[in-house]
């Protein structure tokens, strides 16, 4: 049983941080314009990438289907403006390797031509659950919040639903998205809510932003008041970072904290995105798949910082062109916020599902890292980690590349928020050492799976070879059974005996051979083995 | 328009050893200065002539290492070391006892251990125990008091060529010129059988823990607690080092208040508020989570107290820091906080 707390609790560790959400707020929200061409990655989330369900040279129409998604863990995508598909192929996404991905590329044919997608779903709320989800999967939604994870699969948690929680405490500094959402369509994000909400089967919800929006927390209370909705609680959680974490901030509202290793379904609790839950307003009120989302674009790189409402594959370089162009003191461009986004290498990179925000900054704000010097073990990251570890101990062991003692140490309880390199007076990039280990570990572990299936192999073909010699020997001792047999049977039909006896060998062998294929090359299936391995 | 990349977080640092270093420099002044006024220039050529060495030790040794001397120097942490063994070192020691502590803190305690947050135990202190094992005379040349003068002060000149060439003024040998702290006097003179009561009525006692000391001590206490606001140190350490120290000197003082120096004596005098807050709390050689400072503190406390009582020497913070210094790794291991999720149910 989870039940919201009267007061909010101030969550364990984290920063209190500037805020500088001001000055991307300054102008209302506003549509970027529709771009002449839109890379669409076809793997934007968490789970396997789209299958291209589009031809290069093909016409599409905004919202049609251009990725076709087969697994459950996964989200169609869309094409995000009408016009001709000139290209499917790899194109640099957003990724700390500056990784390539398959992407579709639109030439947009400017009109936004619009597909009927069969999305709306007029009396949603009192439609059965599985075709809410059903819905929400046909329109690629994921979770707008960061991980991108598919929401329709976080609206199936398969047991009962005490409560569902609306993330709306952007807590990274600069990141304004989900505040301009809140002030400027309030009533989608209630009536997405109450979507989610029904098909959840929610017994309470309640929305958590940090106290430092008011604004936003009015608008939303004056949404309830105008549909006249009372079930819905707003709850301000103090401003510190990372209270948007989804594990914080079920700890700040319920005082509960998810188990390791563990998801907030285990509480009986479910966690969206405020800005997911807008999306499936429109997807299910308007019929429009996540075609767009809201970005903020900010920092003192860009002349004029708002938000825009973009449509994904959306260049990074016409936003900022739409938001007034570079400024001179540019010297870095990240996605997401200043603790935990992404390093970018260039500006023709697309906006994707969960790009929340594009910050470019400038020198003072994101300064070149300061040389690391040694741990001299003092403990500040220990005190800043919402996580309660031991941010210390773990950079020792991961140094050392020490990864059983580095797991004692719960290495991955580590939310890789950044409070503890933020605070780190020797100036060590910590979360980077963390994701060193973790990567070594899932591949020491993949590895070993691999090894163990190879054994496996090897095992049965050992049992294999040994039942075959056993056949085998079972068939000669039978056919020297029979010799001895035949000649105590005298010399009268000795010879006719023995040419039928060499016709029955000649048979047995035959037969033998095409009932045990392989034993004649056991070399083969070795190869095989070691080749897979 | 292309651009460079990092790792995240991208904010501007918001801290620096050099600065933290720097702090506890800095917090150190109320009480050297202390310590100044009451035994004379003595003690500003230690703190030269420790310092000194210790910063061209470690310059040496990163040389030899190969290793680059502009950052390790910069971040002041070989200067603080100095700057910690002056503090514990007797005024009047000749000059070659603060330069041997000092370059064997930094060359053998903390180079040879792969230099700074490598060392096991606390430079200073492996540089004060090598000298009080090795020059036990040498270590006991601490003047009288300002105050507590039956004879002679010297002054600066004085001062300088005693230290660097051991002549004494006319008329003055070295045994006239020093006298025993009151820690060292009040273990002997326990030692004779004289009753708690009889020792503190004496001058050198002072006001509750020793004449000048217990100053010396509340100006490091004031400098800690600073050091504590500025969130430099934690309070752990020094919390459970004070408490402990003071809860076993409290326990045998109410047992047998003749043979048992009282707890306000423990706790401010000789090395107690500057081991507290400027020497357990070095991070690299102390334990480092929560529950374990308490542990780590708690047992030089008890250790100070042992050592104190029943040990061959008059002070103590140094031998149970090292001691306490072998136990921080096993602390930290058997301390590790409960990890969020981790919660028993």
């Amino acid at each position: 049983m989870v039940d919201l707390l009267q007061q909010p609790l101030d969550i364990v560790g984290g920063l209190r941080l500037a805020a500088n959400k001001a000055q991307s707020l300054r102008s209302p929200l506003r549509a970027a314009p529709i771009p002449e061409r839109l890379i669409v990655p076809l793997g934007q989330h968490i789970g396997d990438p789209a299958e291209a369900s589009v031809e290069v040279g093909q016409q599409v129409l905004t919202g049609q289907v251009i990725g076709r998604s087969l697994n459950y863990i996964g989200a169609p995508v869309h094409a995000p403006a009408s016009g001709t598909v000139c290209d499917i192929g790899d194109y640099p996404v957003a990724h700390p390797s500056g990784l390539k991905a398959t992407c579709v590329v639109i030439q947009s044919d400017g009109q936004d031509r619009r597909a009927e997608t069969g999305l709306r779903m007029p009396a949603a709320l009192a439609a059965d659950p599985a075709d809410i989800r059903q819905r929400v999967r046909d329109a690629g939604i994921v979770g707008l919040g960061g991980a991108g994870f598919p929401s329709a699969v976080k609206l199936n948690p398969g047991r009962e639903v005490e409560l569902l929680v609306i993330n709306a405490a952007e807590c990274e500094p600069y990141i304004s998205c989900d505040e301009a959402l809140m002030c400027a369509r309030p009533e989608e994000v209630i009536a997405g809510i109450r979507i989610m909400q029904h098909a959840l089967q929610a017994r309470q919800v309640v929305i958590g932003l940090e106290d430092n929006m008011p604004a936003a927390f009015d608008c939303l209370k004056r949404g309830l008041e105008a549909v006249g909705e009372t079930a819905i609680r707003i709850m301000p959680v103090p401003t510190v970072y990372p209270a948007g974490g989804e594990k914080q901030l079920i700890y700040a509202l319920t005082g509960e904290e998810v188990p390791s290793q563990g998801l907030p379904a285990d509480l009986g609790i479910v966690c969206h995105n405020v800005g997911t839950a807008a999306a499936v307003a429109r997807a299910l009120g308007q019929g429009e798949p996540l075609i767009s989302r809201i970005v903020t674009v900010t920092g003192a790189g860009v002349r004029e910082p708002c938000n825009l409402e973009v449509r994904i594959g959306t260049p990074i370089a016409e936003l900022v062109a739409a938001c007034g162009g570079y400024s001179d003191q540019v010297t870095r461009l990240l996605m997401g916020g200043p603790m935990m986004g992404i390093s970018l290498t260039s500006d023709r990179l697309p906006v994707i599902k969960t790009t929340n925000c594009i910050l470019a900054a400038s020198d003072a704000e994101a300064p070149a890292p300061a040389a690391a010097r040694p741990c001299i073990r003092c403990g500040k990251c220990a005190e800043v980690c919402p996580a309660y570890l031991l941010p210390q101990q773990l950079f020792w062991y991961a140094h050392a590349r020490d990864f059983d003692k580095v797991q004692d140490y719960n290495l991955f309880d580590c939310i890789e928020c950044g409070c503890c390199a933020q605070v780190c007076p020797s100036h060590i990039p910590l979360v980077q050492y963390y994701r060193f280990a973790k990567t070594e570990i899932w591949d020491l572990e993949r590895q070993r799976a691999r090894a163990d299936v190879a054994r496996q192999r090897h095992e049965f073909r050992l049992e294999r070879l040994e039942r075959e010699k056993q056949a085998l020997e079972a068939r000669r001792a039978a056919a020297k059974k029979g010799l001895e047999t035949r000649e105590k049977s005298g010399d009268a039909d000795a010879k006719k005996a023995e040419i039928a006896a060499a016709l029955a060998r000649v048979q047995a062998r035959k037969s033998g051979q095409a009932a045990t294929p392989g034993t004649g090359a056991p070399d083969d299936s070795a190869n095989t083995s070691k080749a897979n391995r | 328009m292309d651009f460079p990349t990092q790792s995240s977080p991208y904010l501007p640092a918001s801290n620096d050893v050099g600065q933290l270093m720097l702090r506890v420099s800095l917090a150190l002044v109320p009480g050297a200065l202390c310590l100044f006024w009451f035994f004379g220039w003595g003690v500003v050529f230690n703190l030269v002539l420790s310092a000194l060495s210790a910063v061209l030790a470690e310059a040496a040794i990163l040389a030899l290492r190969g290793r680059p001397i502009r950052p390790a120097l910069g971040d002041g942490s070989a200067l603080l070391t100095g700057l910690l063994l002056a503090l514990a070192l007797p005024p009047l020691a000749p000059w070659w006892i603060p330069v041997l502590g000092a370059a064997f803190a930094i060359v053998v305690a903390k180079q040879l251990f792969g230099g700074l947050g490598y060392n096991p135990f606390n430079p200073a202190m492996v540089g004060f125990v090598v000298l009080i094992i090795s020059f036990p005379l040498q270590m006991t040349l601490w003047p009288p008091p300002t105050g507590l003068h039956e004879g002679h002060a010297l002054d600066l000149g004085e001062t300088f060529r005693l230290i660097f060439s051991g002549a004494t003024p006319d008329s003055h040998t070295l045994d006239s010129l020093t006298m025993a702290t009151p820690l060292d006097s009040a273990k002997t003179q326990l030692g004779l059988d004289y009753t708690w009561s009889e020792i503190r009525a004496k001058p050198l006692y002072g006001g509750f823990a020793g004449y000048g000391w217990e100053w010396i001590n509340l100006a490091y206490l004031a400098g800690g607690l600073w050091l504590w606001r500025k969130r430099v140190i934690q309070w752990q350490i020094p919390v459970a080092l004070l408490g402990a120290l003071g809860a076993t000197a409290l326990l045998f003082h109410i047992g047998d208040s003749d043979t048992f120096g009282s707890p306000l004596f423990h706790l401010f005098s000789g090395a107690t508020m500057l081991g507290a807050f400027f020497i357990a709390t070095d991070p690299v050689s102390a334990a480092t989570t929560p529950r374990g400072r308490l542990y780590y503190g708690a047992g030089i406390g008890v250790l100070t107290y042992v050592i104190r009582t029943w040990g061959g020497y008059p002070d103590a913070i140094a031998f149970s820091v090292l001691l306490m210094n072998m136990a921080a790794p096993t602390i930290d291991y058997y301390t590790q906080p409960r990890v969020f999720g981790h919660r028993d149910k």
